[in-house]
């Protein structure tokens, strides 16, 4: 069973929403992201996704687009981030998640980059750029070595939510608003509607992400989803106290953790 | 419509661009049938662009060169001074009837940006352009043009701030906007159907100069010679011509200070394939897929990518692309205006540098035409500086 599954159930089991966090790979360092890892997971998250950075990452606000300049800067390769990887799951069994572009699985070689996804013990990959349309570029490749390829579903996806939902494995990702990455003042989204149109047909648990900046915003989107996603938060964090993070690091996850568990 | 070029193409954009890319796909397939559309469309080439443009034989170039008879497709002589008049007013007219209210584009040189802010000017839309703080900077006065056709203009200080950022900055505020706004993408790039929606509206260069060549020449020519950047202007010279197998398609891409170096915009020549701006194609591009940072004299080809469709034809064979260096545009940019008294854009220079290595070649029965796609007045100052940098080592 994919570690995915298994903490979606236990959660459930536990009558617990699922926290997950975001943060950028080699930013500022790979010791570091590795670092932050573990207090992310002791300070009460469930599931983590790894940014994979990208010269051009379009789907993202400025926060997490300077975290991967910030990464490139530093010279982090893909490769350094499978040893990352692979240390970090000697020490966990939280699921971990690649969230990544499409080019950067298509220039490193899809079959060996999961086939090393799985040696490293990754459960997933999130591809903000390969739509349902194009989702066969690498979900068998994923399959095949064991890893899901979560998809996405925004508000503007409408009448296209039931079909990508059908067939989703581990989670869906539902997007919050129409936009990029980046924490918002306001949303006008229509969440109990846009969360029933996906529950209507997805056999698998949706987590709500993009613009949660807070414990009170978290509780809030939590009660129409299964799970939270939070990135740019842990990014701006890092961002504004680069290798000292860690402290602001704790602090947010733990009172988003409060907020959740007190649903 | 297909949305590929055999296996180049493809929509790889944020599912929260979808439903846009959908609606837009139907929006044109239902329009481009309509007989209003394409008389509404036909009626303001004709009247507000300038079209046909003219197909000019450039006697004393031929006589220079002793080859074919060299024949220049004058897109420099449309309203705004480029091809690109031609994709805006489509896609401007095919936003209108979609209802939207508001125009974005990325820019490089300011060409397109300024084609997209007359469109929006001239159609009563609000429009903003999206244009590299150092595009911007070495193109101040495209960016007095745009302000003064009252388009907004925002300097894109991301990644290498230039072309590449415009157009991912471009579709970031895409995704925020579907609903209102339409995106006018400035060449044959980016996620179905942008690639065919702009070769449509920009293949009328090559069926005007099938027309006149073969009034004028009563044969087709032995070769079409275009710059590709993006690749807007030459898939539009091409493409009339596919069909034809004995005429040459044959492109010039930026090489910059050279392909041997790290300084050009040379992507069928140095890059692989890859994916990325929503589309599958060649892309220059590190071994971890990061997508290099690009340098041309031309800030026009200066891009990372081309087209599908001209990865598709440069795959196939059936198009040709060699690289052209800043020096050797700049020598065609000078023989061309001190030979036929038409100062070109510096893009366009690429096209004539390649037709000087080519035409001497060719048979004096045959011709060849070169599209000229812009006129130079924005390249003549920056030119200068080179010269005078040049006289001065």
């Amino acid at each position: 069973m994919n570690r995915i599954d298994e903490k979606f159930k236990a959660l459930a089991e536990a009558g617990k929403k699922a926290f997950i966090a975001f943060i950028t790979s080699g930013d500022p360092s790979l010791e570091d992201t590795a670092r932050f890892a573990r207090v992310l997971e002791e300070n009460g998250v469930d599931i983590l996704e790894l940014g994979v950075p990208f010269s051009d990452p379009v789907a993202e606000g400025p926060t997490i687009a300077a975290a991967s300049e910030r990464a490139l800067r530093g010279g982090v390769k893909t490769d350094d981030i499978f040893k990352m990887a692979e240390a970090l799951r000697q020490t966990t069994d939280m699921p971990i998640l690649f969230m990544l572009y499409i080019n950067s699985i298509y220039a490193y070689g899809k079959e060996k980059f999961f086939e090393n996804c799985a040696a490293a013990g990754v459960d997933g990959v999130i591809v903000p750029d390969l739509p349902f349309e194009e989702k066969d570029e690498i979900e068998g490749d994923a399959e095949k070595h064991g890893l899901y390829s979560i998809r996405l579903i925004a508000p503007t996806s409408r009448e296209r939510a039931g079909k990508i939902a059908e067939g989703a494995r581990g989670f869906i990702y539902a997007v919050s608003v129409a936009g990029v990455t980046g924490v918002r003042r306001e949303f006008n989204t229509d969440f109990a509607g846009f969360s029933a149109g996906i529950k209507e047909k997805a056999a698998v648990p949706a987590a709500v992400g993009f613009g949660i900046k807070d414990a009170a915003t978290a509780k809030e989107l939590a009660a129409y989803f299964d799970g939270v996603i939070i990135g740019s938060a842990f990014v701006d964090l890092i961002g504004r106290h680069g290798a000292d993070a860690g402290g602001g690091i704790a602090e947010l996850a733990r009172s988003v953790r409060r907020a959740l568990d007190r649903q | 419509m297909p949305n590929r070029f055999s296996e180049f193409g493809g929509q790889y954009v944020p599912e929260t661009l979808m439903n846009a890319l959908i609606e837009l796909e139907e929006a044109y397939d239902r329009l481009k049938g309509d007989a209003g559309f394409q008389a509404e469309l036909a009626r303001l080439y004709a009247e507000y662009a300038g079209r046909p443009s003219l197909l000019y034989f450039a006697e004393k170039m031929t006589k220079d060169l002793g080859g074919a008879r060299v024949y220049l497709k004058r897109e420099d002589l449309n309203h705004t001074g480029s091809h690109k008049i031609n994709n805006v007013l489509g896609q401007a007219l095919l936003a209108k009837k979609m209802g939207k209210t508001r125009l974005i584009a990325e820019t490089g040189a300011g060409q397109h940006g300024v084609a997209a802010a007359t469109a929006a000017a001239l159609f009563g839309m609000e429009c903003e352009v999206f244009m590299g703080a150092e595009d911007a900077r070495r193109q101040a006065l495209n960016v007095y043009r745009m302000e003064l056709l009252g388009t907004k203009v925002t300097a894109v200080r991301s990644g290498t701030a230039t072309l590449k950022d415009a157009v991912s900055e471009a579709l970031r505020r895409w995704t925020a906007e579907s609903g209102t706004t339409h995106y006018l993408i400035g060449s044959v790039m980016g996620p179905h159907p942008f690639p065919t929606i702009v070769r449509d509206f920009q293949k009328i260069i090559g069926e005007e100069a099938k027309r006149q060549i073969l009034a004028a020449e009563g044969k087709l020519p032995a070769a079409v010679i275009a710059c590709v950047g993006g690749g807007s202007n030459a898939i539009g010279a091409f493409y009339d011509f596919i069909g034809d197998e004995g005429v040459r398609l044959i492109g010039a891409e930026a090489a910059g200070r050279g392909v041997d170096t790290p300084h050009h915009a040379a992507t069928l020549t140095k890059g692989r394939l890859g994916i990325f701006h929503g589309m599958k194609s060649y892309f220059l591009q590190d071994a971890d897929g990061q997508i290099a940072p690009v340098y041309s004299i031309s800030a026009g080809l200066d891009y990372p990518g081309i087209g599908p469709e001209h990865a598709h034809l440069h795959k196939t064979g059936r198009a040709e692309y060699y690289p052209v260096t800043d020096g050797e545009a700049v020598a065609a940019f000078e023989y061309l205006a001190r030979t036929e008294g038409i100062i070109c854009a510096i893009e366009s220079a690429h096209a004539v540098a390649q037709a000087l290595k080519i035409t001497p070649e060719t048979s004096r029965e045959d011709s060849v035409i070169i599209c000229l796609s812009g006129r130079g007045d924005k390249d003549v100052a920056e030119i200068a500086a080179i010269k005078e940098r040049g006289a001065s080592k």
